[in-house]
């Protein structure tokens, strides 16, 4: 009568495999020094537009991509509070990628938006939408079509720091540039 | 309150639960009661002979509820001077002399199918009279339901407000087994955070349950597909749905009252908007129109209109929208930052998440009047649910330097703290009424 209990049936476990590696995509943090010739290369790769070819693209992309030197191991954005506004040192960074991905048009990246754990967790999605349309208005404007960006946004779901405090979230409010496809 | 508060103790109810899956054991601890509470005795129900051992302490149960409420002090058993289980053998000087205003007896009687029968009485003991007596049949593994059931009739009899002890919660739970590794759950457990049940594990974040309104059902935000998508499913048979997965967000589903239509965020045509998603012909309705963030819908009860999050102003702030021609009214003007509306069923008040940017708590708005009262004073509030029947709201704060739930009387003077034997819990919402 009024007391029954309905049985849960199971337990539904979804989404295994890989995975959690996209949280823990690599902070880059390097080469600052070089990317002015990277970007000469990507710039000179795109000049040769119609001769795209799979080799040449493999060619660069593995060398560029795999080069902790080339200002394309630079993945991730970070964000002031409250704000999706591109920090200068890395407006050069994106259009690095900006150029690599007009020269590479079947390479694909997926751009993952993050905040700090303040305020509220759909807000907090919002916001981190915001930044990685930020960054793909960016990398559209070296001339990257749309269909080679895909954009999520995690929210505070997926923290990089786990304090609760302006060190972890000053990690946390960032932007991650993943690549899907080469 | 000090000293009350010493008088209290930590009035600590462990609930343990015995069940290989459950890594989630809730735990609550009043920490802030109020003064004034009535002195009650609930007396241990004696259990008659014929029948397996009841799995429940039933008097307990009750006497954990009501405590929980902060509007009663039950009084310790091992204080009591007698132990009737009828009116017919109460001896009302016994309770009067311990101060106690009211008074439950009871026994459990087994019948011949396995069953139990509960009766219990509750008793004024000034007036040496009988406030209620019910008997219930109640199988085994059902006992705790009865419990809260009576803990419900007890309460509304002395408050004269419908109780919410026999209702549920659902909440998101956050395991990291090893460096790397998260693990989402969804759970529902009781409102006394006992027999909790994980309808929905997953490797990627689970977001923003919504009970439907006969408390059967659940919407929430899975990014199982590695990315976000609004999902429906049965709480009973685990049987689910996915409702929405557009480009872009798929957020904050709420449900209708008339249980019919799920408001929801969706970013599909640039920037998030408020939609209703009508269930059964998937017909889609935008709300909003607005350059800015427009996300976290909460119904008001007639179905009528929809309170909201929106920075449209410059900061984020609560607005009403109604359906029927598109009024827009903004509800919030105290603080910088208002988000997370959630509409008692009375339609009477809206608790918030208020802030400064820099530290968040729950808020309570009179919508009549408009008066905004800060009713959390922990830094980093945030989620809140109102109880079906308005009294007190969960949330989610942190403690320890990890996430733990919270309830809040709506005036605030009343706390507790619910929480996990181990990982984070987060993003509770109350269920409906349950029938």
């Amino acid at each position: 009568m009024f007391l029954r209990i309905g049985k849960f049936v199971g337990t539904i476990v979804v989404g295994l495999s890989l995975l959690g590696l996209a949280g823990c995509q690599t902070t880059g943090g390097l080469g600052q020094g070089e990317e002015g010739a990277a970007v000469d290369e990507a710039g000179a790769m795109s000049g040769g537009a119609d001769a795209r070819g799979a080799a040449a693209g493999g060619r660069f992309s593995g060398a560029a991509l795999d080069d902790p030197n080339s200002p394309l191991a630079n993945r991730v954005f970070y964000f002031d509070f409250d704000s999706f506004m591109i920090k200068d040192e890395d407006r050069s960074i994106i259009n690095a990628h900006g150029e690599f991905l007009a020269a590479n048009p079947d390479a694909q990246v997926r751009l993952e938006g993050h905040a700090d754990e303040r305020g509220s967790r759909e807000y907090n999605i919002a916001l981190g939408e915001r930044r990685a349309n930020a960054v793909r208005q960016l990398l559209q404007l070296q001339g990257v079509a749309a269909g080679q960006i895909e954009t999520v946004s995690y929210g505070e779901e997926r923290p990089a720091g786990l304090g609760h405090d302006e060190q972890s979230w000053s990690l946390n409010r960032r932007v991650e540039l993943i690549y899907t496809r080469r | 309150m000090k000293t009350l508060l010493r008088n209290l103790g930590l009035l600590l109810i462990g609930l343990l639960l015995f069940q290989a899956r459950a890594h989630a054991v809730l735990t609550i601890e009043i920490t802030q009661g109020v003064e004034g509470a009535l002195p009650l005795a609930v007396v241990p129900f004696s259990v008659a002979p014929g029948g397996a051992e009841p799995d429940t302490d039933i008097s307990a149960v009750i006497g954990a509820d009501l405590a929980r409420s902060g509007r009663f002090r039950p009084l310790p058993p091992e204080d009591m001077l007698a132990r009737p289980h009828d009116a017919a053998e109460v001896k009302y000087e016994d309770w009067r002399v311990l101060g106690m205003e009211n008074l439950v007896v009871g026994r459990l009687e087994p019948n011949p199918d396995g069953s139990y029968e509960v009766r219990f009485q509750l008793l004024d003991v000034f007036r040496a009279s009988q406030l209620l007596g019910y008997s219930i049949t109640a199988r085994p593994g059902e006992l705790r339901r009865a419990a809260h059931y009576i803990s419900d009739l007890i309460y509304e009899k002395l408050t004269g407000e419908r109780g919410a002890f026999n209702t549920r919660i659902a909440y998101v739970t956050v395991q990291r087994p090893a460096k790397g590794e998260t693990l989402f759950g969804l759970q529902v457990a009781d409102s006394d955070g006992h027999n909790p049940q994980t309808i929905l594990s997953s490797r990627e974040p689970i977001m923003s349950p919504s009970w439907s309104p006969d408390g059967n059902r659940l919407a929430y935000v899975s990014f199982e597909g590695k990315r976000s998508a609004v999902y429906v499913q049965d709480v009973r048979t685990g049987q689910r749905e996915q409702v929405t997965s557009s480009p872009g967000i798929n957020g904050a589903p709420a449900w209708a009252p008339d249980g019919q239509r799920l408001a929801l965020t969706l970013s599909k045509d640039g920037n998030p908007e408020i939609y209703v998603l009508y269930l059964y012909s998937k017909r889609l309705v935008r709300i909003t129109n607005s350059l800015g963030i427009d996300t976290e819908p909460s119904w008001a009860p007639d179905g009528m209109s929809l309170v909201f999050t929106s920075d449209r102003g410059g900061t984020p702030q609560i607005y009403r929208a109604w359906l029927d021609g598109g009024r827009t009214q903004r509800l919030t003007f105290d603080g910088s930052y208002n988000a997370s509306p959630d509409i008692s069923r009375d339609g009477k008040r809206l608790a918030v998440v208020n802030g400064d940017g820099r530290s968040f708590h729950i808020a309570v708005q009179d919508l009549d009047s408009g008066v905004l009262q800060v009713v959390t004073d922990t830094p980093l509030d945030e989620s809140p649910s109102f109880a079906p029947n308005g009294s007190m709201i969960i949330y989610a704060t942190q403690s320890g330097g990890r996430g733990v739930l919270a309830a809040t009387s709506v005036d605030g003077r009343v706390k507790q703290r619910l929480l996990l034997t181990e990982g984070e819990v987060r993003e509770p919402t109350w269920s409906p009424f349950l029938q």
